[in-house]
């Protein structure tokens, strides 16, 4: 990891409009990317992980999606205000995904080979057969036995386990500077995360590629992130190197998730910590702290203004009251 | 504790489902979902069974509450054989045992008001003359159940989609406590929860049990879940019960290669430790449960197999310190 920032996303902001009002599912979310770098995402459902990643390579479908604001600078430049065939060279080549469910994003109608010397083509220029042969050296690398032949299958062929490898061969194929891996484990057994994880980590260190790992496992950031960031109705609650983050959880958010993990390798106590209620509904969210409802800490100013950023040591943020107030006295 | 604690006894449960064979061929092929599986639970005992998908964990819980007729084995439940059960028997010994499942969107009949739902139990027992409620008694219970599990009684009248996930898993719970059983199977009850719900909905099972002294048979994949839940963790692979301890022990010290596998493999949600950890990674799939082995079917995946492990297949023994183990490196081959 070095210190070269590679992606810069700038107070994104992500509005969906449905019959019931407007969702804020991304609202105001800035991070960088640095070079190498494993960037965690976490956070429950509908907390706007997977929206600020289509976000950032520019996939939301328009409408009902609307990118409201805010800039994703990708080596300076602003990936929300390209035209679409430039961003098409990035897409795929310099930027890739990995979805959570490897047998929706292949194409079932088409072999492996297909798909994959499709992207090859397309993005490095390399003929038919020299892309072919990347390929079997990409899925080589990825763990799959007898690559030469089974780059001929078809999808249905494959294990779950095997597909998402399959998915990691293809994304980097092109030597992308960043990989968005959208909850690449979630649909897989333990046994064959760990695989997948090791994988990963393990392409990604020797291609020099920078990830941004989306995931609502605190197990998986854990081990896999060198940064974190905890997202919550739409926003980042807290944000900072992953060891800094769980010795020393400053949101109340934060410390109440990882308190209410139960752990393998310490004795539990009797009684698991939780959370109280519900998370909140994000149609027409008032600006307010949305976690104050259920936060253990609530003051009366979060009920009536949106926290500003704290900084701490490290670079770490947080967006709470408790530490935002201090400075506003 | 003594045999009379024995509150369910499964013995050589063996569920098979017959696939179609190939075009014009007659033989009949089969997936061994379940192929021979020995446990017992005592009252107020929770046993975790776990395992990967497809290890037929689901399977055996269906088996043994009857909603799959078994291919082979005994169910007793209090003393009773539930294969051999008459339909009437079976009826009354189902009052005793109920299910919360997984998906608490796929299991709550969308036309259904919350309350119609908890009380759809001891309706459907009313018919049939073995339980004894009046109106007004029925309606309180209810409203009695939704505020032990941590709804509203205003909220009787609502639908199923006006609830949150973990809302509703907490109407498939109420409905399960409804008849007021003994038994619960619980088939993977927090795994479609997120993390701040699921320790909820975890607490809330482990203060149910106490106050109603309820056993439970606990289906998680999350190892982590099945050791704050657990008394006694079964562990099952492709249709077979690996390994039985108490789940203290069976984290400190696992027995079975396939056990320890899963353990390392599980994610511990702090960095430090992580850090430091070494994995067993293991190479290759879970097998297709469509044909029976001779050997131990853990054997292609194993990094301890030994000769004799192909031929012959181990049996569930126990080793001195009260953990039960199928594996060759604790017992010799017969």
């Amino acid at each position: 990891m070095t210190n070269e920032v590679i992606l810069q996303v700038k107070d994104l902001k992500t509005y969906f409009t449905v019959d019931e009002g407007l969702v804020k599912a991304v609202d105001g979310v800035s991070f960088d990317l640095h070079k190498g770098e494993t960037l965690g995402i976490v956070g429950e459902s509908g907390s706007g992980k997977s929206v600020t990643n289509l976000s950032v390579i520019n996939l939301i479908p328009t409408p009902p999606g609307k990118i409201a604001g805010g800039q994703v600078l990708f080596h300076g430049k602003d990936l929300l205000a390209m035209p679409q065939a430039e961003i098409r060279q990035i897409r795929g080549n310099k930027i890739s995904m990995i979805f959570q469910d490897p047998m929706t994003s292949l194409n079932p109608f088409l072999k492996v080979s297909t798909q994959m010397i499709e992207t090859i083509v397309l993005h490095q220029g390399l003929d038919k057969d020299a892309a072919k042969q990347k390929a079997i050296e990409m899925l080589k690398l990825a763990g799959i036995p007898a690559p030469e032949k089974r780059i001929d299958q078809y999808p249905h062929q494959f294990s779950g386990g095997m597909r998402q490898r399959v998915m990691i061969a293809m994304s980097l194929s092109c030597n992308p500077e960043i990989l968005i891996a959208d909850e690449p484990t979630s649909a897989l057994d333990v046994t064959i995360q760990a695989q997948i994880l090791e994988i990963m980590q393990e392409l990604t260190k020797r291609l020099g590629t920078a990830v941004i790992l989306i995931t609502h496992s605190l197990g998986v950031v854990a081990g896999t992130c060198d940064t974190l960031c905890v997202m919550y109705a739409g926003r980042i609650v807290e944000r900072g190197p992953t060891d800094v983050i769980f010795e020393d959880p400053k949101h109340p958010y934060t410390k109440g998730l990882i308190r209410s993990v139960p752990r393998l390798d310490v004795e539990n106590s009797e009684r698991l910590y939780s959370i109280q209620g519900q998370p909140p509904n994000v149609i027409d969210l008032p600006d307010c702290c949305p976690f104050y409802p259920r936060c253990e800490k609530a003051m009366d100013i979060c009920k009536k203004k949106y926290p500003a950023i704290a900084n701490f040591e490290q670079g770490r943020t947080v967006s709470c009251w408790l530490y935002s107030g201090a400075k506003d006295e | 504790m003594s045999k009379t604690d024995l509150l369910l006894d499964v013995r050589n449960l063996k569920m098979h489902f017959p696939v179609k064979g190939s075009f014009l061929s007659k033989t009949q092929n089969y997936i061994y979902a379940v192929d021979g599986v020995d446990f017992s639970i005592s009252r107020g005992e929770t046993m975790g069974l776990v395992g990967e998908s497809g290890c037929g964990k689901s399977t055996t819980a269906r088996a043994i509450a009857q909603l799959y007729k078994p291919t082979g084995g005994e169910v007793y439940l209090k003393g009773k054989d539930l294969i051999k059960a008459s339909a009437g028997e079976l009826m009354e010994a189902r009052k005793n045992m109920q299910m919360v499942f997984q998906d608490p969107y796929a299991s709550l009949n969308p036309r259904m008001t919350s309350g119609d739902i908890i009380a759809e139990p001891i309706r459907i027992f009313q018919k049939r003359g073995l339980v004894d409620m009046g109106k007004d008694a029925m309606n309180e219970r209810v409203e009695q159940l939704m505020e032990r599990v941590g709804l509203s009684r205003f909220f009787k009248n609502r639908y199923p989609h006006e609830f949150s996930g973990g809302q509703r898993q907490r109407i498939g719970i109420a409905r399960a406590l409804a008849l007021q059983p003994e038994l619960i199977l619980c088939d993977e009850p927090v795994s479609a929860l997120d993390v701040s719900i699921q320790s909820q909905i975890l607490n809330l099972f482990k203060d149910l049990q106490q106050e109603f002294g309820l056993t439970y048979l606990f289906i998680a994949h999350d190892l982590a879940v099945i050791k704050y839940i657990s008394d006694r963790v079964a562990v099952m692979y492709l249709g077979l019960i690996v390994e039985i301890s108490g789940a203290k022990d069976l984290y400190k010290k696992p027995l079975h290669p396939y056990t320890q596998a899963l353990l390392s493999a599980a994610p511990i949600p702090d960095p430090k430790v992580e850090a430091q950890r070494r994995r067993i990674i293991l190479t290759g799939d879970v097998p297709s449960p469509d044909k029976q082995r001779p050997g131990c079917y853990f054997y292609d995946r194993c990094s301890k197999r030994m000769d004799h492990c192909k031929t012959q297949r181990p049996r569930l023994k126990e080793t001195e310190d009260g953990h039960q183990v199928a594996c060759f490196l604790y017992h010799d081959p017969e």
